[in-house]
């Protein structure tokens, strides 16, 4: 009896190791054709709830419509613009378990991607899908490296965008329909506002902080300086940073002390919703919001961009990605294509808020804002957003939040300029 | 030679399996973690090129780094004085023949066995920062709005929204946790004291303070150094109360080592995400190898 127990317990450890040791096989590497793709495709995303959950069901539906044969399955994970997402994302991608296709921030946030090795070449695909011809040339720009492109946009969104709250602006005497024009003034206008009693400014935890640094940056030192503090252009221990840090400690001390409790975007955005505060610097995802909400544009909330930063779209695009080692790649491709098309851009920003990527999408029956939006982002000058992965990679922007973020309780201007230009010398290539 | 094996085969067949676990699954892995802490591996980028201890120096040189080490040290000291304090506390109350030992016992108890995360959640809303005397006061909640409303208004504060202190403040629910555990294992320590020996000290005439001071404390000084172990070991590998406190994990405020390492392996920066894995391990040992030598030391005597 005894030795058959540890013969038992031999096998079960045996079991036990292949157990650990399994899994992770090859998958062959065979790209096919969108056409004929069949079984299930996992799309990896962080829209897992609100408006930008509703935005992917609507993008699902056009995608089941298009390819019948082939089954979606949302690998969507909730949390912190991505975070959360990302973390996860990373591991997979590590272990050599990569989904069949995944949403990334276009631009720098791609980079590590690509320099990890874990993305396909998708030129072809632009070629056999004429996409090139159909996004606008500032994106597709953004998207390429090396020549070569990596994914394709879905959505593009603004992140210099104020939101207010109308009738605080009103009781503040402060007329809703002119914006000030350039900080100081806007800075007038808190003032006023707090003589109310209402919160001038609204703002949430360490992303939203860097969103407004961002803004602030944007609007003090103009496109040029702003670009320049991604490519070395701009001294970031230059006369002109400090003017801009200091604007936004000023901007700081109009905000809710309780900032790093709210946990995203949307409890500071509900702020403004509730009169609880008059402005909140937020993405244009917001617009789906204040839609969901029943809150109506012009009489409940009004938007404009941040004072200073009128004719400059501060942009972002949401874009999907082939995996190098996907399980089914010929999935993904029809995932792709629907991504790219115009019939799908239209059914999925029109819920989410954003604009689409593709020029060639019907948004005859969009809001009043996207149509302001769409019609800025084809004159505007257009800057890349540093808070969501758009003008540097992950790394960098990690350190200039913890500095951000560290900054909001020391106010120490000097300390941030210099950890600032610390981590730019860092990362600079 | 088949009899030697028979005696000794069955064991290795039985501790095999876990050998071979833990060995995979732990040591290699430390062994991993401490190669990758030894390279440039920053980006996403593989790159296997050796630096040295260049990245343990550059992280203890880094004052965000330094940040965090104090912030740990904070938050051990006030998490285990706190839960020695209030366990013993716990423990000596329910030591004195009362009705209800074992209803208090099982109240006291009973935090733990919520996970961290969970509780995480309600003491967000508890410690939010808003005091009733800023603007949008109104909206004030948590213990600010109690200590408002039973007339201590002045007692409001940031809690966790502070750089030098706020750890402090992560200390309480973690407190409010494992207090509970703490007199548990102080009430076993009290039961194993027999009752002759209090009766022998009275008869020659102790005091009711120096029969604690000297028949009481000293046997229980394993008990409190045992407690002492384990609470330090958890404060210092203390991430999930954290990560569900505070929104986000780049707070710099209540930034430790653990959710340091945390954001840099999100970063892609794998190497200094390793070295911070070190550097906690090594922490760790600081504290548990000594008691294992101890108390092996104690079970040859």
């Amino acid at each position: 009896m005894r030795r058959r127990l540890s013969l038992l317990a031999g096998v079960a450890a045996l079991g036990l190791t292949l157990a650990g040791c399994g899994g992770g096989g090859d998958t062959p590497s065979d790209n096919g054709n969108a056409k004929d793709a069949t079984g299930k495709v996992g799309v990896f995303t962080w829209w897992a709830d609100g408006s930008e959950k509703a935005g992917l069901d609507a993008l699902v539906g056009v995608f089941n419509k298009d390819f019948p044969n082939v089954t979606f399955d949302n690998l969507a994970v909730a949390g912190g613009a991505g975070s959360q997402a990302k973390s996860v994302l990373a591991a997979q991608l590590k272990a050599g378990n990569p989904p069949d296709s995944f949403q990334a921030h276009a631009g720098a946030e791609l980079q590590d991607y690509i320099d990890a090795d874990q993305l396909e070449d998708l030129s072809s695909f632009y070629k056999d899908n004429d996409l090139s011809s159909q996004f606008p040339k500032d994106l597709v720009d953004r998207l390429t490296v090396d020549g070569k492109i990596y994914s394709v946009p879905s959505n593009i969104h603004r992140a210099n965008v104020v939101w207010a709250n109308v009738e605080v602006l009103k009781k503040a005497g402060i007329d809703p329909e002119k914006p000030a024009e350039n900080l100081d003034g806007w800075f007038a206008d808190m003032d006023k506002i707090k003589a109310t009693g209402v919160i001038p400014l609204a703002v949430a935890g360490s992303w939203t902080q860097v969103q407004l640094f961002e803004n602030v940056l944007l609007s003090s030192l103009g496109v040029d300086g702003y670009n320049g503090l991604w490519d070395g252009k701009t001294d970031w221990k230059s006369a002109e940073v400090t003017t801009a840090i200091k604007a936004y400690e000023k901007a700081l001390s109009y905000t809710n002390t309780d900032r790093d409790s709210l946990s995203d975007w949307a409890p500071a955005t509900q702020l403004v919703q509730d009169g609880a505060a008059a402005y909140n610097v937020m993405g244009d995802w917001a617009e789906a919001k204040f839609a969901q909400d029943g809150d109506k544009s012009g009489v409940d909330y009004t938007y404009f961009p941040t004072p200073g930063t009128a004719g400059v779209f501060d942009f972002l695009a949401d874009s999907f990605t082939l995996p190098k080692g996907a399980p089914n790649p010929a999935g993904a491709k029809a995932w792709l294509t629907t991504i790219g098309s115009a019939e799908g851009q239209t059914a999925f920003n029109k819920v989410k808020g954003s604009i689409p990527a593709n020029t060639t999408a019907k948004t005859d029956d969009f809001s009043e804002y996207q149509k302001s939006a769409i019609k800025d982002f084809s004159q505007d000058k257009i800057v890349s957003s540093l808070a969501h992965g758009a003008a540097v990679p992950v790394a960098w922007l990690n350190d200039l939040s913890t500095a951000v973020s560290k900054f909001g309780g020391d106010k120490n201007v000097d300390g941030l300029q210099s950890s600032a230009a610390a981590i730019a010398a860092k990362f600079a290539k | 030679m088949l009899k030697r094996a028979k005696t000794w085969g069955p064991s290795v067949l039985l501790l095999a399996p876990t050998i071979i676990l833990v060995g995979v699954f732990v040591y290699w892995l430390i062994i991993e973690n401490f190669r990758v802490s030894l390279t440039n591996q920053h980006t996403a980028k593989p790159s296997n090129k050796y630096v040295g201890f260049e990245n343990y120096t550059n992280l203890l040189a880094d004052p965000n780094f330094q940040h965090s080490l104090w912030n740990l040290l904070i938050l051990t000291v006030v998490f285990l004085g706190g839960t020695l304090i209030f366990g013993f506390l716990w423990a000596w109350i329910l030591e004195q023949p009362a009705k209800g030992e074992g209803f208090f016992r099982s109240v006291y108890l009973f935090p733990m066995s919520v996970s961290f995360i969970a509780s995480g959640v309600v003491w967000r809303w508890l410690l939010s920062s808003l005091q009733t005397s800023q603007p949008g006061g109104e909206r004030t909640t948590g213990l600010n709005r109690l200590l408002d409303s039973v007339g201590l208004g002045a007692l409001q504060n940031d809690w966790w929204s502070n750089p030098t202190w706020g750890i402090a403040a992560i200390a309480v629910p973690a407190i409010w946790q494992l207090s509970g555990y703490v007199m548990a294992l102080f009430l076993a320590g009290f039961r194993g004291i027999p009752d002759e020996l209090r009766e022998a000290a009275r008869i020659d005439g102790c005091t009711e303070w120096k029969l604690y001071r000297h028949v009481i404390f000293p046997q229980l000084s394993p008990v409190m150094l045992s407690a002492v172990i384990i609470i330090g070991h958890m404060s210092l590998k203390l991430f999930d109360l954290i990560r569900a406190i505070v929104p986000d994990a780049n707070t710099y405020d209540v930034q430790v080592p653990a959710t340091m390492m945390w954001v840099k392996y999100i970063g892609s920066d794998y190497a200094d995400a390793a070295a911070i894995g070190t550097i906690l391990l090594v922490l760790v040992a600081l504290v548990v190898i000594p008691y294992l030598w101890y108390t092996s030391r104690m079970e040859k005597r």
